[in-house]
């Protein structure tokens, strides 16, 4: 009986041990996960939390390190070495998981972390190549001193880091989803930046546009996606001379003989994705000195995107935003000079249809050649399963992304056997680029530093305190003939190759232009005086336009009328096309609620405030009017893209009886009239249905919902509905979970200030004080001055907490 | 006495033996506290129940109150437990079962060979 009763308690003691120390489905190993001394608990960090004063680490000199109140550290080195180490001890101290999981997520490596469920994702994300791609630019980079140096010293420091942790103090991420931290490696931060290029540089509508050239043909294709549309407003002003002799292109005759439709499977990048900087001269300013701003406008997601650091060793005291996972400042300044970036849109994806000479796929065909395919074996790690193994075939344009067993339904109409060629794949030394600017002095640094930039192209604005101010359009961009890559190519003529790059010289740039500014917002780069090809649908018409007239216009500008603009909601879309589309309207048609509306949007001041509801009823009609009006290009079964909202704008303005506004899917003739007042109608109907299921008005801010999201979407993790402004072509550009990543105004005297914000805190931890503490601050659209320590000398009383880093004794 | 003794004492031993092992080092610690110090099983159960539920009791409820709540908030959400006192408790309970089923354990392991229950001031 004894022993029984003493064997079934030991069954029930190690069951539940054993329960309690694994994973079961999503619910992390209890034991471990609630063990306050080990689990969870140990992440929550108290208010005034402490911090080792002293350690030894991997440096040569000891290095300093200063806390704002912000917990922003200040790093003062010695030498380049040290500081590069210490920036990754740091940054690993608070954003490990992030950094870690970012470059698995470019890797394709989240099976490993999730199961079975990411296989598919992770098979995407290497068909695409991003691993070659980093695996390129690690080479490239090696291949210089300075870059192999800092990256070694950045990933050195991150390690020293990783190798210090016990289980308690592992990240909570790693907690909650069971998993440890693996050694970082060089490579990574290289994976980083090929995350970022397939965030803003992987969008093409090679597919749509080849489906609709078979569907409607070249004539409507030219008309309704032109090229370049009447009333841009370039990123270089349009008074700007190209004195240079363009590179030669040979056109070749095009005729691609295929019928297809197709569809796509790999995500396309989010369109919200876009940016505003500008730099006013000092001859425009109140102080007289130049002023520069910035906000990259990025997915809002916590831990933030970026990191603010300080780096200060004898060649470089600079301060700004870093990537975490990347060595160095990617927006900021120095005492001399300030710079920003903003996303250059172009197109600099191709696919070329690959022609295998046999059923082995092992050659293809290459004009009257004939050359080799190399398989690339991906090894897919799953948590809990088997290792998967996927081919992927490679040709000289790059990795073919869709074939015989990638989309697993193989009834998906993708492009199968077409060859990827895209600007990221080559290797490049961004960082290079990033590490000259943070320590340049004046326009011909900035030049020198720009050299190294390939993708994702961006446009990098400039302004230095010897009163300089420039914009350079910046990246590899191939230089193609008229429309070459605008839709799928056959790779098996090698004239419809990429024949060469624009020589980096003659990318758009401008330097002192005689309006006393420049500007950039993700528009048109360039007008059509400029001699090389360059297109993309996507080109902003509306933030553009208005940052342009507002500079313009404003006299003796302060860096408050900088934030003042940074903030700015002004709705250009509505401004340009609102009128027209009220005036339309039958009002003796209307009931007394949609009179209400009516009313509304007649009465508005055009912002886009939070406490407003015309912006929800603008937003609403014009998007269902929008889509309605190019019904003929929304379908279930070809991919196709619809006409941008700026060349709708402009075909209702120039073109009101063109046969577009007629509805499809009616057999009557219709008017635009006809579409808008239909359109008008039904957003009563959606407005009021929206208010009776969310029991509340649908004021803009509750209507746009802005949501800055855990990256692993744990809501309790998030923070919901954010009081924020603005919206998609707003100058304030938040949307609903897009919006300005970073905020930053530099005036650039001969004491350097700054203001800046971002949407989350230092911490990457959400038991951290400093998790989401910049956020509300970031939300009522103001700013926190910006501590620039000339030294190290711990004397201000913003300094919160203090950390000496000691060479380890041998 | 004796059942305060060992609730104490396995509360002190998992204490120590927490700040170098991971959490399971409860389970061992409570059995052989139980193991050494014989005693009856109810009273072998919730002297390891009390001992290592009121110490992580006791010592997340401190973490929560000097970290103004700000992560077991979440967590408490994340859960579905609505308040952060009821993320407290089933971290107790938790602990606190284990450690009582160890205990027990240990008790009756003891107690296999033994025929007859100790009587108190008699020597054999």
């Amino acid at each position: 009986m004894k022993i029984i009763g003493f064997v079934l308690s030991l069954v029930i003691t190690l069951s539940l041990t054993v329960a309690l120390s694994v994973k079961i489905e999503s619910v992390p190993p209890l034991g471990y996960f609630l063990d306050p001394f080990h689990g969870f608990w140990q992440n929550a960090e108290p208010k005034d939390f402490y911090i080792e004063p002293a350690l030894d680490g991997g440096v040569s000199q000891s290095v300093r390190v200063l806390y704002d109140s912000l917990l922003i550290p200040h790093i003062f080195a010695e030498n380049d070495y040290d500081l590069y180490w210490t920036q990754g001890y740091v940054q690993a101290s608070h954003r490990l998981w992030q950094m870690e999981f970012v470059t698995h997520v470019a890797a394709g490596r989240v099976s490993e972390i999730v199961g079975e469920r990411a296989i598919q994702f992770d098979r995407a994300q290497r068909r695409k190549g991003l691993t070659f791609a980093a695996e390129n630019s690690w080479q490239t980079l090696q291949d210089n001193e300075i870059a192999r140096e800092v990256i070694q010293a950045y990933s050195d420091g991150i390690n020293a880091y990783i190798n210090s942790l016990p289980y308690e103090e592992y990240p909570l991420e790693y907690k909650l989803l069971n998993y440890r931290p693996e050694p970082w490696s060089p490579i990574k931060s290289s994976l980083l930046l090929k995350y970022m290029a397939e965030d803003l540089a992987s969008a093409d509508e090679d597919v749509e546009n080849t489906n609709a050239l078979k569907l409607f043909g070249k004539e409507a294709l030219d008309r309704y996606f032109p090229v370049f549309l009447p009333g841009r407003d370039p990123v270089i002003p349009t008074s700007k001379q190209w004195n240079f002799t363009a590179v030669t292109i040979d056109t070749p005759q095009v005729v691609f003989n295929d019928t297809s439709f197709y569809t796509e499977v790999i995500a396309e990048p989010n369109l919200d994705n876009g940016s505003n900087n500008w730099a006013v001269s000092g001859s425009r300013t109140r102080s007289g000195y130049p002023l520069l701003a910035n906000d990259p406008h990025l997915g809002l997601n916590l831990p933030s995107i970026w990191y603010l650091v300080q780096l200060n060793a004898p060649d470089i005291n600079v301060f700004g935003a870093a990537l975490p996972g990347a060595p160095g400042v990617v927006i900021g300044f120095n005492d001399s000079i300030a710079w920003g970036v903003t996303n250059a849109r172009r197109d600099v994806k191709d696919w070329y249809k690959i022609t295998f000479t046999n059923t082995t796929q092992d050659e293809y065909f290459f004009g009257d050649r004939r050359l080799k395919t190399q398989r690339r074996v991906e090894e897919i790690k799953v948590k809990g399963g088997n290792t998967v193994y996927d081919t992927v075939m490679y040709t000289h344009y790059g990795p073919i992304v869709y074939d015989q067993t990638f989309p697993v339904d193989q009834a998906t109409k993708v492009p199968y056997n077409f060859a990827m060629k895209w600007v990221a794949h080559e290797g490049s030394s961004e960082l290079l680029t990033f590490f000259h600017l943070n320590r340049a002095n004046n326009y011909d640094d900035y030049l020198e530093a720009l050299k190294y930039y390939r993708s994702p192209a961006q446009n990098f604005v400039f302004a230095s305190a010897s009163n300089d101010i420039a914009l350079w359009v910046q990246g590899g961009f191939p230089a193609k003939w008229r429309e070459q890559g605008r839709f799928l190519m056959d790779g098996s003529r090698p004239e419809q190759e990429w024949q060469v790059f624009i020589p980096t010289e003659q990318n758009p740039h401008v330097l002192n232009p005689e309006r006393g500014f420049v500007s950039s917002a993700n528009q048109v780069p360039v007008d059509t005086t400029y001699p090389y090809y360059v297109y993309d649908h996507s080109y902003e018409h509306f933030r553009n336009r208005r940052i342009n007239q507002q500079l313009a216009k404003a006299r003796r500008v302060t860096s408050e009328s900088m934030m003042e603009l940074q903030n700015d909601v002004y709705n250009q879309k509505a401004a340009d096309v609102l009128a027209q589309m009220l005036d339309s309207l039958d009002l003796s048609e209307l009931e007394p609620a949609e009179k209400d509306l009516y009313d509304l949007l007649r009465k508005w001041n055009l912002r886009n405030s939070i406490n407003q509801q015309a912006p929800s009823i603008f937003e609403v009609w014009w998007n269902t009017f929008h889509k309605s009006v190019w019904d003929e290009f929304i379908s279930e079964d070809v991919l196709l893209e619809t006409p941008n909202h700026a060349h709708t704008i402009y075909l209702m303005q120039n073109y009101p009886d063109d046969t577009i506004f007629d509805s499809q899917v009616t057999t009557v003739q219709e008017t635009l009239d006809d579409l808008l007042m239909e359109s008008f109608l039904e957003t009563s109907k959606t407005l009021a249905d929206w208010q009776e299921k969310n029991g509340k008005d649908y004021n803009w801010g509750d209507y746009k919902a802005t949501s800055v999201q855990h990256m692993l979407q744990i809501p309790e993790f998030s923070v919901m509905n954010v009081p924020v402004g603005g919206g998609r072509n707003i100058v304030s550009a938040n949307s609903s979970r897009h919006g300005a990543s970073w905020k930053m105004i530099v005036e650039l005297g001969p004491e350097v200030k700054a203001w800046g914000v971002y949407p989350g805190g230092q911490s990457g931890n959400p038991g951290s004080h400093y998790y989401t503490n910049l956020l509300s601050t970031w939300a009522k659209g103001q700013y926190y001055p910006i501590q620039f320590y000339s030294d190290g000398m711990d004397r201000s009383p913003t300094i919160m907490l203090r950390q000496v880093i000691n060479p380890s004794s041998p | 006495m004796r059942f305060l003794a060992k609730t104490i004492l396995i509360a002190g031993l998992c204490y120590i033996s927490q700040q170098f092992f991971p959490w399971w080092t409860i389970v061992i610690c409570a059995f052989l506290v139980s193991l050494i110090l014989p005693t009856k099983g109810l009273t072998a159960f919730l002297s390891g129940f009390l001992g290592v539920g009121l110490l992580w009791l006791l010592f997340a409820w401190s973490i929560d109150a000097s970290t103004d709540s700000v992560l077991t908030e979440k967590i408490a959400q994340l859960f579905s437990l609505n308040q952060v006192g009821l993320l407290i408790a089933v971290t107790g309970a938790v602990g606190g079962i284990t450690g009582g089923f160890a205990s027990l354990t240990g008790s009756l392991l003891r107690n296999i060979n033994r025929t007859e229950p100790v009587k108190p001031g008699y020597y054999r």
